[in-house]
């Protein structure tokens, strides 16, 4: 039971909170990162959840732990990447990004947005304009983020989208990433060269994953 | 089992407890719903019915700990899951458990406490309960998987271990380690060792169904299978009929005490980490053994050596090899999310200058991270220079 | 007591099932009637010839919970109140085995009471013998949920204030489709009531009123066993088209016989059994 040799390096990894409202969707978009990321991007991630009694309503926060090497953060405090898809999430948590991190918001709810390097889309308008239903604004925020921070690929979100929904609901939810990923990456080659230079690089090129 | 093995899958904890009974070869779930556990009888309730098991769902948890006890009687391997209020009920029928020799598994997915406390937030504070819940002196195994992976396999290790000895066995997990989701490839049948309760050999006539055996383990026949026999929750015989007899009844708890006693190298599993040449040791166990993990890995890359004890079996307590790491180490940290439960264990094994052995009890529901670990190491280590 | 060598001889059935060299002498009170619900329930089973292999008695804690112990079956003798709930697991496990559960008043309608109306509501195929001696016996005489108002018990010296349960009412109103009443005075009555309960699938609630003369006769001056036992024959009638049921509550009689039965509820493990034949396809 005693390893032989034991490894001591602590290998790289991003922490994710993606915040917002009880029945927004947090829960699925978080566990279509995690799933991306540790089954079709071969790296290893822990997902986790924080709820209220509400099943409707209430704060929600869904978490996630990227990276090539073992993850032993079950529950961070300190965040590299933050979702808010309410007011209230990102006035609540802004505080919990690491210098430097990412805000990511919709701007259609968040409307005070505390820093002015936050990627703002209007996920949720875009959900019922492009779409055709808000229900996949969560599945708009999690292409967002990835199209900005490249941690995880758009062939492995779809993947994951594929394998855990009803074959029913996939094209919708496709449609969402690819929509929320494209805008992202716009955002991106719209910035200015100086802005795109601080962005730090989320996509672990060069690191070796642990199978 | 309608999960694939052997290809990479993101489960909770949770699920993997399912799956691990499964695997394990329970066909009989009785429960009843509480946060954070429910998980385990959703998934039970939809797989059990695939392969001709039973699933039902009880009025209570003392009735569905009654109603796994009865299953398991009549032969089917058994188990439940509830949290912290549920498990307060069922410590009636764990003291049945231990007292008929039934073999059952409950997981208790621990949350905060005391009473309803925080349903939604993790905890560690019922690891004293399970070892003595119940009133009486009885036998009691704890196991505390801190990974979705050991959430599988320590499952399956949980039914052989109550399969073999008679005995209730307890799934100490937690919010945090049954709500998180983790990569892990399932083992295939065939890599699963499964041990079944031993049957009788003998003629239903010459039949005891609490024998006295050399292994201190009697063979158990099930209801309905032709032998004949009486089980109570009286101190009985080895026939099993009530007894007030004091050779009697100090036979059937020294019996009870052997189980522990006479097996303390089968029921003892241990993971320890970078402890070949520690000087500082830090004993954690559950969901907090990772965050552990993490800081003994800080902490050698600032030049402490720093080792970890994680028991995977929490009672009986490994007493060996924290005796031995004791004997080795100057400093000892035990980082719980309770008010020292498993410290208390260590302290009474340790012939150490006060203050040696300290705990990091955090209270607050958000989990005990790698860095508070690591900054309260760094806090005795100063301190004692 | 120990079993009359003479009379066991003259019935076979009994001899054969109970466990006479291992179980005796009982520890019930002489005259209590719990040996004439044992005997009664053996007649029952040894008439539908089932095999003493695919009985199980299953019973919780007093008096009547030792019941099982003196039986050559499977008995299980659990904790108190919750019987129920361990038959319920048997029964689920082993759909073909014939479960029986011998409670007392206290155990099934007091601490038991919850897994009562609920096995009740599943219409699980237990055939439940609820012992009612309107007393708990085996503690020394306290008062039970089905302790008539007035009377007194060691926890009520002053006279029960409270309202007592009718364990059948309680039964068919959460759902048992078979309900029957005997006493202990009608003995061969009591058979049959235990053997159409054994022969009903779902759930059967068999009450039998029954004497505890050492604790609650004592106390409440009814007699000896004797006595307590004319008098269940003295106020007693059978349920029939005939009887004014109303009167006869009124006039505080027992009202003996089938109280209820629905044979079109279908049966909790027959409806499982489907489950499981659809291999859990929806």
């Amino acid at each position: 039971m005693v390893q032989a040799v034991p490894d001591m390096t602590i290998a790289p990894k991003v922490a994710i909170r993606l915040s917002g409202t009880g029945g927004q969707g947090l829960l699925l978009a978080g566990r279509i990162l995690a799933e991306a990321a540790a089954i079709y991007d071969g790296l290893n991630a822990v997902q986790s959840n924080s709820y209220g009694p509400e099943a409707r309503g209430g704060a929600s926060r869904s978490e996630v732990v990227i990276s090539p090497g073992e993850v032993d953060d079950l529950r961070c405090k300190r965040f590299d990447v933050l979702l808010c898809l309410s007011q209230k999430a990102c006035d609540a948590y802004y505080s919990s990004l690491v210098e430097g991190g990412v805000l990511i918001v919709d701007s259609t709810n968040v409307t005070v947005v505390p820093t002015s390097r936050a990627l703002e889309l209007p996920m949720t308008r875009m959900a019922i304009e492009e779409c055709g239903n808000r229900v996949v604004t969560n599945l708009i925020a999690v292409g967002a983020i990835c199209g900005y921070t490249r941690m995880v690929t758009l062939e492995a979100l779809v993947a994951a989208v594929e394998s855990s929904l009803r074959a029913d609901l996939v094209p919708m939810n496709v449609k969402a990433i690819k929509l929320g990923y494209a805008a992202a990456e716009k955002f991106v080659q719209d910035m200015s060269e100086k802005k795109r230079g601080q962005v730090r690089d989320y996509s672990f090129k060069g690191t070796q994953a642990t199978p | 089992m309608s999960i694939k093995t052997g290809v990479p899958l993101l489960l909770s904890g949770n699920e993997a407890v399912a799956y691990g009974a499964l695997a394990a070869g329970a066909k009989f779930y009785g429960g009843y719903p509480i946060t954070p556990s429910t998980e385990i009888a959703e998934v039970m309730a939809a797989e059990l019915p695939r392969i001709g098991g039973k699933f039902i769902q009880m009025e209570d948890e003392i009735a569905s700990l009654g109603a796994v006890i009865g299953a398991s009687i009549a032969g089917l391997k058994s188990f439940t899951a509830t949290s912290g209020p549920g498990f307060s009920l069922m410590q009636e029928h764990i003291g049945f458990a231990a007292m008929a020799e039934v073999p059952c598994v409950i997981v208790d997915v621990m949350r905060g406490g005391p009473s309803t406390g925080l349903p939604t937030k993790t905890s560690q504070s019922d690891v004293m309960q399970a070892k003595y819940g119940s009133h009486g002196d009885y036998p009691s195994i704890a196991i505390a998987p801190s990974s979705v992976m050991e959430c599988f396999t320590l499952t399956v290790k949980a039914f052989n271990l109550s399969e073999k000895y008679r005995i209730p066995v307890i799934i100490l997990s937690d919010e945090i380690v049954g709500h998180m989701r983790e990569k892990v490839i399932l083992p295939g049948p065939d890599e699963i060792e499964v041990i079944d309760r031993m049957q009788p050999e003998v003629p239903p006539e010459w039949y005891q169904h609490y024998a006295d055996t050399i292994t201190g383990v009697s063979p158990m026949a099930n209801f309905g299978e032709g032998y004949r026999f009486h089980i109570t929750g009286l101190t009985h015989d080895v026939s099993g009929f009530p007894t007030e007899r004091s050779d009697e009844t100090t036979a059937l708890l020294e019996k009870f005490r052997n189980k522990e006693n006479h097996n303390t190298h089968d029921l003892l599993m241990v993971d320890e980490f970078c402890m070949e040449d520690a000087d500082f040791c830090i004993v954690a166990y559950g969901s907090v053994g990772r965050s552990a993990r993490q800081a003994v890995k800080m902490l050698r890359q600032e030049g402490v050596k720093a080792g970890m004890i994680r028991p995977q079996i929490l009672w009986p307590f490994p007493k060996f090899p924290v005796e031995n790491m004791l004997e080795r180490v100057s400093h000892v940290l035990v980082p719980e999310m309770n008010v020292g439960q498993l410290r208390k264990e260590v302290e009474r094994l340790a012939c150490m200058p006060r203050g040696m052995i300290q705990g990091l009890n955090v209270l607050d529901p958000s989990f005990i991270t790698a860095e508070q670990i690591h900054d309260k190491a760094m806090e005795m280590i100063s301190k004692q220079k | 007591m120990v079993p009359n060598q003479q009379l066991l001889s003259k019935s076979p059935a009994v001899h054969n099932w109970l466990r006479v060299k291992k179980k005796f002498p009982h520890l019930w009170c002489p005259g209590c009637g719990d040996g004439i619900v044992l005997s009664s329930a053996i007649l029952a089973l040894d008439s539908l010839e089932y095999d003493k292999n695919d009985v199980v008695m299953v019973s919780g804690i007093g008096c009547a919970g030792r019941i099982p112990v003196y039986v050559d079956c499977n008995t299980l003798h659990t904790t108190h109140g919750r019987a129920l709930t361990f038959a319920t697991g048997i029964k689920l496990a082993k759909p073909h085995l014939k479960v029986m559960v011998f409670m007392g008043d206290g155990d099934a309608l007091a601490i038991g009471g919850n897994h009562y109306i609920h096995a009740a509501r599943r219409n699980i195929d237990l055939t439940v013998v609820v012992v009612n001696n309107n007393i708990y016996g085996m503690t020394g005489g306290q008062v039970s949920p089905t302790t008539p108002l007035s009377m007194k018990a060691t926890t009520a010296i002053y006279g029960c204030i409270e309202q007592p349960f009718d364990p059948c009412e309680l039964a068919r109103s959460a759902g048992a489709t078979f309900v029957a009443r005997s006493t202990v005075y009608h003995v061969r009555h009591t058979e049959d009531m235990i053997r159409k309960g054994l022969e009903h699938k779902g759930f059967s609630l068999i009450e039998i009123i029954s004497n505890c003369h050492t604790s609650y006769g004592r106390m409440n001056k009814l007699g000896d066993h004797i006595t307590m036992i004319k008098h269940m024959r003295d106020n007693s009638v059978m349920i029939g088209p005939q009887l004014d049921q109303e009167k006869a509550q009124a006039e505080g009689k027992y009202i003996l016989g089938v109280l209820h039965q629905d044979t079109s509820r279908p049966e909790l493990c027959e409806l499982y059994e489907e489950i499981n034949k659809r291999g859990g396809t929806q």
